[in-house]
Formats: structure tokens, sequence, C-alpha cells
């Protein structure tokens, strides 16, 4: 008895850690399946780089959707069209009246929060249902839009402002000119050894904070997890930088926009799991009633998500057109729902309080390697809009039935005739 | 008599844990059943087999109801036998009337048109048997929870029931209504021969109408006692659910009441946050000292939880008046999160509903109140979050493998010590408890009661809510009786009697009375 106790614990936990990473084990097999089928053309270093550009604001808008369904499931459907309207915003500013570039980033994004807090006013402070706000959001930012753009398209941008976007870093591989002159030999035939070199530094400080605060905690006498797990976690954490980094100095290095992106997901990943602003966010989404009689000032948590969420489209709206070189109408129409599946192919749960950056950044990812995938596969559009619906319907899937149980009667019955069988 | 009911070396397990093993439990018709038993005995496990919840196969052994063998594989089919089970947490739809909750899943129809009529005939007729005149057409959410317990039982009625359960059918209703209702049992028995198995934690309630009475403990069979054959005192259950005596329901506490009052409230009023214009606490002025306990009773309705809630930060009501003070100090709590600051702590009587997360794991629960004092600029310090839980779960003795287990999965009696716990660990001078053990096992009790005292000795002031005289006569010095409102009595406990303060209430009420005649 004891011991079928431990096994099914045992048991329990495998398949509990299995769940925790059943989105990156599926995002492996999908990168591997497209490796496979497409001839080795997704992960050309080039094609990386491209991954990264397209996908770039589905991960930014994704971070700050994942903070509005953590308040309760509630979602913001204003993102697509607050994107338009700052981006409009940024063609009328730069290219029509030809303001400095700098200053008019700088005021589209304070444009953005103010738009969300004109939301968030709304939604937290006189309880108009999140759903109802933001759809009202998404009509009148769309007109608003049109009426700016006089329903043309602006374009282009200066050529200074582009390198923010579609720019790389290090794109003149100083560390390569240094190592063996401006286009001599390169290490390991890599187009741009400063990339890699910066992916091996960026492995090596992950490697170094990792230890360090273990071997501190082990010190001070905390808890630590186990060695192994530590080790085996470290590992591939540093293979994927590595590898990321690797492919990248194929092509050109690291796009600007990794770095923004990068910079985001720490920044958001930090506040939801290491400060009392994310705790106190999950704990709205958790129970609103409970939060609220425990100090959590539940309105003013509402208010800072959907601020936060126009925020982010407001900096995804600056990468998007800078990637596009243009500010059209049209712009940004579908993003919330790229966003909203992201959260949820990441795990988010719909009903609030459960979810997690890396996870959005997984969802993101799914969505935009299947994208990729199928269109150098040479799949029709029509193919593509079907598909991804459904992966999205499979990942909820996967992650509520096994919840709900609704597969134990059938195996209570099959269970039950085994033991029939056994005694007969 | 007849054995109506005959459950036979029922097994029941679940991954890792086996809720029955081997229980037997007989019902003779035309019985009151009694089936008590702690927290996790397994009580409502073996309802829920019985009701079809778990089907025939999930589970090992057999039952047999007026004869036959039961293999049901859904309520329907235990409903269709006539055995109708009523959950604690009743399953109505708030929105639809009396009536319609009344034949929900059981219309009135004929070819999937329903007959409105012949539904609310029938619904009144039920209505009337047990007792509520209420119209059928009224809505669920504007009656209260003792009439809606009311109105599932003449649901049942509706069904033909030949086994009634009622799964701690009074835990949310007064002692009055509780009383009414037990009254309701028997009277049903006598004139239709109904027979029902009943589930509580109140003792009393169990030994006052029970034939038998059944006890389980740890998923097994302990005993079954009879009236008039065996003692069926509350001492006597008691030593068979705990397997000990429990000589002492209320662990004693050393005097420890200090002379500084630690929380004084003036003249306070409250006011309904919807309907303005309703009092809900008319003009009511107490006192806490450091380290005293005082009791705070009433019958639902009579506006503690309001008033507790309200000085805490005004977290209900509307229009609050009065004068607050705070060690002599006047305060003016204009918010929760102020509240906790200045040193006040509210646990509230729903700890499902408004008191843990329940998605959360134990250590969020328990810092969730005090972030401040394990973070530094709104960082969380992990390390310090993670020893401060701990030592706060050994201290109230949670049992739980770990800290990271989820609040949703632990036992009531568990959640109840970790919604304390998260209290105490937010280190506050007058604590308001409410309501602190409603649905919860004779030893977590006990635990629970213990904690009460050592922050009692620590010098913290407590207002302990509840509706149980005999929790508040055993654990408070003092204690205050409020009435639709107004503070109507006061007593030093050792004064005090249950008669007394009932007698008070009534008191009331008879003046209330007499003078809306007049």
């Amino acid at each position: 008895m004891s011991q079928t106790i431990a096994a099914e614990k045992k048991n329990a936990s495998f398949v509990g850690i299995l769940r925790q990473y059943m989105m990156l084990l599926i995002l492996a097999v999908i990168i591997v399946f497209f490796q496979i089928v497409t001839d080795g053309k997704m992960l050309n270093p080039m094609n990386v780089s491209n991954v990264i550009f397209q996908n770039a604001y589905v991960v930014i808008l994704a971070c700050g959707m994942l903070l509005c369904i953590l308040t309760g499931g509630n979602i913001d459907l204003s993102v697509g069209s607050v994107v338009a309207v700052v981006s409009a915003c940024a063609g009328t500013f730069i290219i029509s009246w030809k303001w400095n570039p700098y200053l008019s980033m700088l005021l589209c994004l304070l444009i953005s929060i103010g738009i969300g807090m004109f939301q968030g006013f709304w939604i937290a402070y006189c309880r108009i249902p999140p759903f109802i706000m933001t759809l009202v959001g998404m009509l009148f930012f769309r007109g608003l839009t049109l009426r700016i753009l006089n329903g043309m398209t602006l374009a282009p941008f200066p050529q200074g402002l582009l390198k923010f976007s579609t720019g790389f870093v290090f794109a003149g591989d100083p560390l390569g000119g240094l190592l063996g002159g401006a286009d001599g030999a390169k290490l390991f035939g890599l187009r741009n050894v400063t990339c890699f070199a910066t992916g091996v530094l960026l492995a090596a400080a992950y490697v170094a904070i990792t230890f360090v605060g273990y071997s501190s905690r082990k010190r001070k006498g905390y808890s630590v997890e186990g060695f192994l797990g530590l080790l085996i976690r470290t590992l591939i954490v540093c293979a994927a930088i590595i590898a990321l980094f690797y492919l990248l100095a194929g092509y050109r290095g690291v796009p600007t926009v990794l770095v923004t992106l990068g910079v985001i997901l720490l920044v958001y990943s930090f506040l939801t799991t290491n400060t009392v602003m994310g705790r106190h966010l999950y704990a709205l989404g958790g129970n609103e009633k409970a939060a609220r009689l425990s100090g959590v000032k539940t309105k003013r948590m509402m208010f800072l998500a959907y601020t936060n969420m126009s925020f982010l489209a407001g900096v995804a709206a600056l990468v998007f057109s800078a990637r596009l070189n243009s500010a059209a109408p049209q712009t940004g129409s579908g993003f919330e729902m790229d966003a909203i599946a992201a959260c949820f192919i990441g795990g988010a749960s719909a009903y609030g309080g459960v979810g997690t950056i890396g996870g959005a950044l997984v969802g993101g990812l799914i969505m935009g390697i299947l994208n990729n995938g199928m269109s150098i596969m040479g799949l029709k559009t029509d193919t593509q809009q079907m598909i991804k619906p459904l992966v999205l319907l499979a990942a909820v899937a996967l992650d509520v039935i096994p919840k709900q149980r609704v597969l134990d009667p059938l195996l209570d019955r099959i269970r039950l005739r085994k033991r029939v069988n056994v005694s007969a | 008599m007849l054995e109506l009911l005959s459950m036979q070396s029922i097994t029941k397990e679940f991954p890792g844990v086996r809720a029955l093993s081997g229980v037997n439990l007989a019902v003779r018709e035309g019985d009151i059943h009694g089936v008590v038993g702690e927290n996790g005995a397994g009580k409502s496990t073996l309802m829920n087999i019985l009701s079809g919840i778990y089907p025939y196969g999930s589970y090992e052994g057999r039952f047999f109801f007026s004869g036959e063998e039961c293999r049901f594989h859904s309520i329907a089919d235990s409903e269709r036998k006539g055995i109708v089970i009523i959950h604690q947490e009743l399953a109505l739809v708030p929105y639809l009337s009396i009536a319609e909750n009344m034949f929900l899943g059981n219309e009135q129809s004929s070819r999937g048109v329903i007959r409105w009529d012949d539904t609310y005939r029938k619904a009144e007729e039920h209505l009337r048997t047990v007792g509520l005149m209420e119209n059928t057409h009224t809505l669920i959410k504007d009656i209260g929870v003792g009439k809606q317990q009311l109105v599932e039982i003449a649901k049942a009625l509706t069904k033909n029931v030949k086994l009634l359960i009622l799964d701690e059918p009074t835990s949310s209703l007064n002692e009055r209504d509780a009383h009414k209702l037990l009254d309701m049992l028997l009277d049903f028995k006598r004139t239709r021969g109904i027979t029902s198995i009943i589930i509580s934690h109140k003792l009393n309630e169990i030994a006052y109408v029970s034939d038998r009475i059944t006890v389980l403990r740890d998923g097994m069979t302990i005993e079954t006692l009879e009236k008039d054959k065996d003692d069926i005192t509350e001492n006597r259950i008691i030593h068979g659910m705990v397997g000990r005596d429990m000589s002492q329901r209320y662990p004693s506490r050393k005097p420890c009441v200090r002379n500084d009052v630690a929380l004084r409230a003036s003249h306070w009023n409250v006011y309904h946050p919807l309907f303005t214009e309703k009092k809900l606490v008319d003009d009511v002025s107490i006192n806490v000292r450091r380290g005293e306990v005082v009791g705070m009773y009433g019958l639902i309705g009579a506006g503690r939880t309001e008033l507790a809630m309200s000085i805490f930060g005004r977290a209900y009501g509307a229009h609050i008046t009065g004068e607050l003070m705070k060690d002599g100090k006047p305060v003016e709590l204009t918010s929760i999160p102020k509240a906790i600051k200045t040193g006040f702590a509210y646990i509230t009587e729903d700890r499902k509903q408004d008191g843990l997360i329940l998605p959360f794991s134990i250590l969020r629960n328990l810092t969730l109140a005090s972030m401040q004092s394990v973070s530094s600029h709104g960082v969380i310090d992990a390390d310090l979050e993670r020893t401060g839980a701990a030592d706060t779960k050994e201290r109230l003795n949670v049992k739980a493998p770990n800290i990271e287990q989820q609040a949703g999965n632990l036992s009531g009696g568990n959640q109840q010590k970790v919604l304390l716990g998260k209290w105490v660990f937010a280190k506050p001078d007058i604590l308001m408890l409410d309501e602190p053990t409603r649905g919860v096992d004779v030893g977590a009790k006990y635990e629970i009661y213990k904690i009460i005292n050592e922050l009692a000795e620590q010098g913290k002031a407590i207002l302990l809510i509840s509706s149980e005289l005999p929790e508040i006569l055993g654990m408070c010095d003092r204690v205050y009786v409020m009435h639709e409102g107004r503070l109507i009595a006061e007593y030093q406990t050792s004064e005090a009697t249950q008669e007394r303060i009932m007698s008070d209430i009534l008191a009331t009420e008879r003046e209330k009375s007499a003078a809306e005649t007049a």
C-alpha cells in the first residue's frame, strides 16, 4: 500500500513537471518538425532573425495582456487599435510635421499611457466591465486613427529611427575586427564574432548569478532545490542562449529589437515574480474579495494593469511601424487576438490568477514559429488561419482536461473491467 | 424495524489517499440517522458514493437500498430511487424564482413546454409543508439562507424522497432556525415516514434529533450508538470521534487582561451600502482591553459582521460615523491598508469566499496581508518570506507536507488555521475574529482556541464574533450581545449563562413587537 502511494507520488510529480514544461516541449517539437520539413530553412540564421523581427510585437503585447488576464481573466480588446493610433501619431509627428523623432517617440509613449489611464479609470474606478470598456476603446481608437491619417498611409520614416527596430547591435562586429582585421579570418567561421561573444557572456552571467545565489542561500541555511535539477536547468538555459546567439552570429548580429524585447521580458518577469505589486496582481485574480480584505489595493492594481497594457501597446506600435516603415490605417488589426492567444497557449488561466511571462513568451513563439514555418512550407493563408486557432484549442484543452478529470469515469470503468477479468 | 439502506465494506481510494476503508452503514426505515466524524473522516465521500456522484466501479464494496443492490452512475440514478442529498453549499440558482428552483431538472412539462400553473401550485403545496410562507415567485437571491435551506428541503419533497441526506444543514443558520429545521425533520419522520441521514459538526443537534448515530474516524466505522440503549451525550460522541476523551473543550488561559483599552469604538453607526436608509449598526459603543477576549454574540442579521468590517478600514457599509480609538489615541481608518498598518486585523467568516486565495500556496496566503515585512522597496525577499511562512505554519500546526501546498487542497480546519496564520503573521494589536471555528472539527477547534489564548496572553486585544454560545462562554472574558444593529447587553462571562443571553434577545424581540402593535 505505502509503496503504491510512494510510486504514485513520484509519478504525480513527474507528470507535474512534464505539464509545467509541456509547452516548452511542444515548442521544441514544432521547431524540430519545421526544421526537418523545410530542409533546415527554419533555423537558418537569417530566418531566425526574421522570426524575431516578425514576432517581437506579439511578445511585447502578450506581456501586457498577461497582467490584464491575471487580474481575473480580463482581456484588453483595444490593443490593436491603440497600436494603430500611436503609430498614426508617430507618423504624423515625425513624417508630416517633421518633429524631432526621439521627442516624438517619447510623446507617443506618453499618449499611450494617457489612453491606458483613461480606459483603466473607467474599468477600475467606475466598474465598467473590461470587455465592454476595451471594446469601446477598440472601436473608438480605430476611428480616431482614420481621422488622424485621413485614411491614408504615411511613409517612410527617417533612416535614423529605423535602426531602433530593424537595425542590429554591433552590426560592424567590433570584436571580430579587433581579432582578425576588417574582414579577415572569423572565429568558427562566424560572420559576427561580437554577437557570439555576447551570448557566451550572457550565459556565463546567468551561471554566475544562479550559483552565487544557490551557495549564499545554502550558507544562510535556507532550503534549496536539488543540485542536480539546478544543474540540468542551468545547462538547458545556457545551451538555449548560446545556440540562439550562435545562430544570430551567422547573420548580421543581435537585432536591436531583441534587446528591447529582452529588457521588457526581464523587467516584467521580475515584476510578476519578485515584487509586491506582482504578488498583489496574482492575488487579485485568485480571489478579489480576499485580496481586498488582505489590504491589496484592488482598484489601483486593475488601473495599473490596463494603463500598462496601453503603454506596452505604445512600445509595440513604435517597434511595429518602424519595421513596416509606415503608419497605415489598418495597422494592428487583430493584434489583441494574437496577444491573448499567446497568453492562453502559455498556460494563463482564463479565470485569472495563473500565468507567467515565460509562458506568454513561449506561447508567442509557438504562434510565431507556426506562422513562419507554414509560410516557408508554402501553405496558403487560409490553411494557416485554420491551423493557428486549432493550436490554441489544443493547448487550452491540454491544460484544462486533466484538471477536470473528464476521463476519470471512463478510466474507472476500464479499471473495473480489468479487475473483474483478473478475479474471473 | 426494516433496514432501508445497508452499505457494506465500502472502500474508496483517491490517488495516494484511502478515504474509506471497509465502512459499514445500516439505516433503518423511519429513522433519523446521524453521521459524525472529524473533517476528513470520510463522511462526505460516503454520501457521494451513496448519491451516485462517485459512480459504481470507482469504489469497492456494495450497498443495498430497500433490499435491492444499487449501482448508480449519476445523481439522476439515485434520485430515481428516492435518495436526495442536500449539500452544505446550497445548489440554488439566485436569479430564478423559488418555484423554478424547486422543479429545476424536474420541470412540470408536457412535450418540453413548461406547465406554469402546475409548477406554481405544486411548489406552493410543498412550500407550505416545510412551513415557508414565501411567495413562490420570489427570487432565491431575495430570501435568507435559512429560508433557502427550507426551499432545498421542499425541492427534495417534490422528488418523492424516501431517504433525505442533509450535509451540515444548520451550519449557516442561527440557533432558532436550526431548531425549527430539526423539529421539522422529526415531524417528517412521524407524519410521512421519511428516513433521513444528517451529517453535522454540531453534536448537540445530532444528539437531539437522531435515533442512531454512526461515528466515522479516519475512513473507518468506529461504532453505531443507539438512542435509549447507549449513552449519546456529546462527550460520549466526541470520545468516539477523536478516540480519546476531550474532557476540556476549551483550553484554559492564564488570566491576562490588562488595564489599557486597546480598541474603543464609540457611537458607531453603519448604513447598508446599497439601501442607504437601512441602518445596520445603531449607536454601538464597545471596548476591548489588551489581553482580553471579548465575545460578540447575536443572531444572524444582528450586525456583528457589519460592525467589525466597518471598523476594519470601512471595508463594508456606508455613512459610517462614530469615534474610533486605539490605545487611547483617536484613529481614522479610511482604507483597509491603513487599518492593517495601524495594527488591526479582521478574519472573515467565510474562508473560501473572502478569506483565502485558494489557488495560492500556503506560503503566499500567509504573507499576503503583510508583504511589507518581507520586502523592501516593493521587491520581495523570497528567503525571508519562506522562512517566515514556514515558521508560522509550524506555530499554528497546519497539517500539510510543506508550505508549497495549495490552500484549496487543505481540509477546512487547516484552511482556517492558514487564514488565522495570515493575520498572526501580520502581527496586529487588535484581532477581530468572525466565526473562526465554523465548519471546523472538534480537534482543529481546540487548536484554534489554543492559538486565540496564546494571542491574548501576548497582550493582543481580541473580539470574537460567534453564533455558538458555548464557544463564547468557554472562551471569552466578557461578552456583548447585539440584536438588530443594537447592543442590548454586556456581561462578564462569569455572570452570563446561555439562558440569560437568549432571554435578553427574546425580551428585545417582544418589546419590538409590542411597540409595533401599539
